[in-house]
């Protein structure tokens, strides 16, 4: 699980172009699109473009990302649960 | 004064404004599902042209021309809309006084495509070279002027023409513009997750998304009137930047609001004169959403409102022109037409969505647009 | 009447940027815009993290709309009485390649949200508008090399309908080789008057 959100934080601010962010910087609890890292609407769509892209799972409706994306944890394992 | 002087509407309902208006009175829908590979791995709804019919009534006019040059689908869409338009008046596009602004958002984007790439100069992508292509056929002195500016360009370029008309630059405009279904633009609003799975439902309660569509428009702007016809003119436009967001529509309306507050104020009427309102209409949840804001914040939440894209879908650069096409043959007619598509509103603002056929007097009429890039534009246009 | 005058102006060419003719900025390095932008985001220091998803062309427009409009007075101005006229040839080309490859072969299909946004040359306007709360009139023109008349005719009419009291004008391009930025401010306040011949002048001072 550790790698798993080291990893992640790596593929989400190259993926979400986070200049200046290493993954020191993002706390694996925080909330991404809250006042931490303050995403938009754009990056929760890339989101959804990585999971399909680097972990082959496809989210079809963007609401569910609402959940999923919190934070890295929670991207986590929502990855666990679903990788084929 | 600035005349409407004709329009044409060149899609999948037909290759006049009246025979698309007939088709839309009688219930017909030009989106269907497109199962091509070239476009997306899977079916997706859209309206598109199809080639063979265009192909047919480009080259009647091209013998006219004793043109037989090679010209992209999109140049074909143009050129048959153009011609169209300008054969219903006796304006002269050879002369100096007469130009052409085209509205486009990609232009022959499907060039860019590996398979493509060759067939044509490399120079034809460039939406300058697409201009320079129209001009030519039809040997108009001044270079075309080509607005660029999301899915607003259509309004934007209309009410350009009318300022450049005003201030004695030109005496005609031909106002055109187009797009195609591509895999460029297809796999982009996928990516936005933005497409409805079906035909779009303008601010319906189950609104999903957009339908992409293909076509071309042409409104002929003039300062002489047409003598045999009910003058219909210019009274307004504008356009606003909503300053919040690139791809999603500002929560309060805010450029939506300022453009119709802009074209109000250049028509010098109060909204109280509003007979009927052609909203952009995407059916995305916020696009509508924001609309019905901009109208109840101008007080026009009684005013008759609808969206075209349940017909068509949603043209891109071609939108603006046939949807204020639409809205001319309402005006002739006295009749608006019920939003396709529509069935039980799910916008939070109480305004009022035509969702039957009915005759009404209409006078003086608001067109909307808005478009990536936080881009809105109003027009407004009334009978003399 | 208030005349229109041309307030400031800047050129971003070369790996240099010139405001009112003067260099202000020089890139040591022979690298592309990629690179250069981002030096001069150091340089300027704005502490604006959506520069980072802009693709290369709107990071242009943006840096370009900066150095102009650092000491813009825009209490002057009401929002929505400033206006964002800009033009180039090449549209988004280097970005709609980019897309492209994302598309291209079905094999390696993924297209993506902040790569698309940015094949539309309005981006940029919108990006400015965002940064500078600009709320008035928007133009997108393309010709096939800057034209002075097309934008100082556009920007006057629209001054003399008063829908717009102050703009910024110019042309923003990014081809395949290379990159240009001439972007201006026009309003009543300046010292340059506001017509073709000058505009034409100030975009060749520059080469």
């Amino acid at each position: 699980m550790e790698e798993l959100i080291e990893k992640l934080k790596v593929q989400i601010i190259e993926q979400l172009n986070l200049e200046d962010m290493e993954p020191e910087d993002i706390d694996a609890e925080e909330s991404l699109f809250g006042e931490g890292l303050g995403l938009d609407s754009i990056d929760a769509l890339e989101l959804i473009v990585l999971l399909e892209k680097e972990y082959g799972i496809k989210i079809q409706n963007p609401k569910e990302g609402q959940k999923i994306f919190f934070s890295i944890k929670t991207i986590a394992e929502f990855i666990k649960e679903n990788q084929k | 004064m600035v005349y409407f002087r004709s329009d044409n509407i060149l899609s999948s309902l037909g290759t006049t404004t009246e025979e698309n208006f007939t088709s839309m009175v009688s219930d017909k829908i030009g989106i269907i599902s497109i199962d091509d590979p070239r476009y997306y791995p899977e079916a997706f709804p859209a309206s598109i042209i199809d080639q063979t019919t265009l192909n047919k009534e480009f080259n009647i006019i091209a013998n006219k021309y004793s043109n037989n040059d090679s010209y992209t689908k999109l140049e074909k869409m143009l050129i048959v809309s153009i011609y169209n338009a300008l054969s219903k008046t006796d304006i002269d596009i050879k002369s100096s006084r007469s130009a052409i602004i085209l509205s486009t958002t990609k232009g022959n984007v499907d060039l860019l495509s590996s398979d493509k790439k060759n067939s044509y100069d490399s120079k034809r992508v460039f939406l300058w070279k697409l201009g320079e292509v129209i001009q030519e056929f039809f040997k108009n002195p001044n270079k075309v002027i080509v607005i660029s500016n999301a899915c607003v360009s259509g309004v934007l370029a209309i009410n350009t023409a009318a300022m450049y008309i005003d201030f004695g630059q030109f005496d005609n405009i031909v106002v055109t513009g187009g797009d195609l279904i591509s895999r460029f633009v297809v796999s982009g609003f996928m990516s936005f997750l933005s497409l409805s799975p079906s035909a779009c439902k303008p601010f319906d309660k189950d609104r999903d998304g957009l339908t992409l569509g293909e076509a071309a428009g042409t409104i002929v702007l003039s300062n002489n009137p047409d003598p045999k016809q009910q003058s219909i003119i210019f009274k307004g436009g504008a356009t606003a930047n909503d300053a919040n967001h690139i791809s999603g529509p500002s929560r309060t309306a805010e450029g939506s609001y300022i453009a119709i507050k802009k074209a109000l104020r250049q028509a010098n009427i109060n909204p109280e004169q509003i007979d009927h309102i052609s909203s952009h209409g995407t059916a995305t949840p916020y696009n509508d959403e924001m609309e019905s804001i901009a109208i109840e914040r101008h007080g026009l939440e009684n005013v008759p409102v609808n969206s075209i894209k349940g017909y068509l879908g949603h043209t891109l650069g071609a939108a603006g022109i046939i949807e204020t096409a639409i809205l001319l043959e309402e005006m002739r007619q006295n009749t608006v037409v019920k939003t396709a598509g529509f069935k039980e509103s799910g916008v939070s603002r109480p305004i009022n969505i035509i969702d039957y056929n009915y005759d009404k007097e209409i006078s003086t009429c608001l067109k909307m647009a808005s478009g990536f890039g936080g881009s809105n534009a109003a027009m407004i246009i009334s009978k003399v | 009447m208030n005349k229109l005058t041309i307030k400031r102006y800047c050129h971003i060419k070369n790996n240099r940027i010139y405001v009112d003719g003067e260099l202000m900025y020089a890139y040591k390095k022979a690298e592309g815009l990629r690179a250069f932008a981002k030096s001069v985001y150091r340089y300027l220091k704005p502490s604006y993290n959506r520069f980072f998803k802009m693709d290369e062309i709107s990071k242009l427009g943006f840096l370009a709309a900066e150095v102009l409009l650092s000491d813009f007075g825009k209490s002057t101005y009401y929002d929505e009485d400033v206006s964002i006229i800009l033009s180039n040839s090449h549209s988004t080309l280097i970005t709609d390649q980019e897309h492209q490859l994302t598309v291209d072969d079905y094999d390696n299909f993924f297209p993506s949200p902040s790569v698309f946004v940015y094949t539309l040359p309005n981006i940029m306007i919108g990006e400015i508008s965002i940064r500078h709360k600009f709320k008035g009139e928007n133009t997108f023109f393309i010709v096939e090399n800057f034209n002075a008349e097309l934008i100082t005719n556009h920007i006057n009419s629209l001054f003399l309908t008063q829908k717009s009291k102050a703009f910024v004008g110019g042309w923003i391009n990014q081809s395949e080789s290379d990159y240009e930025a001439f972007m201006y401010v026009v309003s009543a306040d300046g010292s340059i008057p506001h017509n073709t011949i000058e505009i034409s002048r100030l975009y060749k001072l520059i080469s």
